[in-house]
């Protein structure tokens, strides 16, 4: 038999070969520790075995998400007061991996032909920190959707404030804000997807402040880290403590959707917060 | 004043002989009555709401208070908030609103409270809603950082129409302590730090994010010169109309 004409490796030879390969052919889940081809999680990057969604950049989930996506404010990038030179290095090489100008991507997608205000920021670029640009291009998108009577949906991915712009970063969170109660006020829709990480500032601020609130499934979402925690007042936090999963159970996500529903997720709630058959009208 | 270095002025926020958040609200009002409790879980210490006649008018003051005490002090815990505190304070602005009260928040707390049960009980979400009802309350918001103005923590209750700092206060993104620990993986470096949050009032005033510096009051001293300050500042305010009002304050915070 074929069996005769073959001779199987070794379980060493095997390891052997399994070191050869490139470390981006296989990889590990972070949340179930499955070990599988790169090319089995798909171009939505999503673990076969637990339905982890692995952090991609903004332009990727714009291109898994949307039917067409029109990028606005694409070149504003960080303020010229900042210029401290290890801080613009690193923004330099942020910009290279994401293709994007700075921690958020914004413009307006269309979604089975529902026109909504897109904002998603991108966990590669500086740990998606909150930048002044970061928090001005969120903020003119609101105020941009706000104008045109779009939704907007907002996917974030965040460590936080960025330390490097210090008090300018958190005055972002207040000025978001700013827009993101002007579009409410005017009745419309916002919904927000926590993917992973979504901590600190963002958490504080806009990434809780929707009317409809879904998480990808293991995102981490939270506000203090787990290493403050620790250092602070001696707590060894459990280990899910910020999983979506535990956050949603103490009430605060609306729902849990894994990445391959999410777009047929987004596009129902968008129809069913802006229909034009509605009672008392 | 001045002349200290942005370190010795973080040491000297964290005197705990500073004056206190409780002598700032009896001796600025007078017939104040305070209301515990978030009408939800809780009634969280480390923040004193409630209602007092300020030059004899109502208002509604919020102030983080941290403890004279250890005992004082783990049962504020050191002053900051957990999410209960933030909505017992979202729940009396909520109640100025509606009786046209304008609000005094008082603010000197290292940060929100970094626990896991206030994580369970969403820390996040909490600030982020008294940020987002700041922004639109109707009345007039000033704020006064007292001591320590610590993150998001001390932006809850600091998105108001003017924001003032009395001179040893400190208003920053994160600790000193915490930056060096991020920036150089070395906690020790919290002098270099200090320096390069510009955490001063005096750094924060020439960068426009507060509206002016309070001089410094010990515990004890006659108030009355912050009081028909704080009375002038809420008389102005509260004559715009309301639109302008919570339009100027979007516009306070959409140039940053
Ligand atoms: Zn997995």
């Amino acid at each position: 038999m074929l069996r005769s004409r073959f001779k199987m490796p070794s379980h060493e030879e095997l390891v052997k070969r399994m070191d050869a390969i490139p470390d981006h052919i296989l990889r590990e889940c972070p949340i179930c520790d499955a070990t599988f081809f790169s090319l089995r999680a798909g171009s939505t990057k999503t673990c076969p075995n637990c339905g982890y969604g692995f952090r991609i950049t903004a332009k990727r989930r714009a291109k898994i998400t949307f039917d067409s996506f029109e990028e606005i404010d694409k070149q504003m990038t960080i303020p010229d007061r900042f210029t401290d030179e290890k801080y613009l290095t690193k923004a330099k090489k942020a910009k290279k991996v994401t293709g994007i100008n700075e921690s958020v991507l914004t413009g307006i997608g269309t979604l089975d032909k529902q026109r909504v205000g897109v904002g998603i920021m991108d966990p590669f670029f500086v740990m998606g920190s909150l930048g002044s640009a970061t928090g001005e291009k969120i903020t003119r998108l609101f105020e941009e959707a706000t104008r045109k009577k779009l939704p907007v949906i907002m996917f974030t991915a965040s460590g936080g404030a960025r330390m490097q712009e210090g008090i300018h970063s958190l005055m972002q969170m207040a000025k978001v804000s700013g827009a993101v109660a002007e579009h409410s006020r005017a009745g419309l829709f916002y919904v927000v997807v926590l993917c992973d990480p979504t901590t600190g500032g963002v958490t504080a601020s806009f990434a809780m402040d929707g009317d409809v609130i879904l998480a990808e499934p293991h995102a981490l979402v939270g506000f203090a880290g787990r290493r403050v925690i620790e250092q602070t007042i001696m707590q060894k936090p459990p280990k899910d403590f910020q999983s979506a999963e535990t956050v949603m159970a103490h009430g605060f996500i609306d729902a849990i959707v894994p990445r391959l529903q999410m777009k047929a997720t987004l596009s129902r709630l968008i129809s069913l917060h802006t229909k034009e058959n509605v009672y008392g009208r | 004043m001045a002349d200290k270095t942005a370190y010795e002025r973080v040491k000297a926020a964290r005197r705990p002989e500073k004056i206190s958040t409780a002598e700032l609200i009896n001796h600025l009002t007078s017939g104040f009555f305070e209301q515990h409790g978030d009408r939800l879980e809780a009634d969280d210490p480390a923040i004193i709401g409630g209602i007092g006649l300020l030059n004899g008018k109502p208002i509604t003051v919020v102030g983080i208070q941290k403890g004279a005490d250890t005992d004082e002090n783990i049962a504020r815990h050191f002053g900051s908030p957990t999410p209960e505190g933030y909505r017992k304070a979202l729940r009396l602005m909520k109640s100025a609103e509606k009786f046209h009260r304008p609000i005094l928040a008082l603010v000197n707390t290292p940060g929100a409270w970094p626990d896991v049960e206030s994580e369970y009980h969403g820390q996040g979400s909490a600030v982020a809603q008294n940020i987002l009802k700041g922004m639109q309350l109707k009345v007039p918001y000033i704020t006064i950082i007292v001591g320590e103005g610590g993150s998001g923590g001390a932006l809850a209750l600091a998105c108001g129409d003017r924001v003032f700092m009395f001179e040893d206060s400190i208003y920053s993104v994160l600790s000193p302590e915490g930056y060096a620990s991020i920036m150089w993986k070395d906690a020790a470096k919290v002098e270099e730090s200090a320096e390069e949050l510009k955490l001063t009032p005096e750094a924060l005033l020439a960068d426009g994010i507060i509206d002016k510096i309070i001089h410094e009051y010990q515990p004890g001293d006659d108030l009355s010169e912050l009081r028909d300050f704080l009375d002038q500042e809420f008389s102005q305010l509260a004559k715009l109309p309301i639109n302008d009002l919570v339009e100027r304050r979007n516009q306070r915070y959409r140039n940053f």
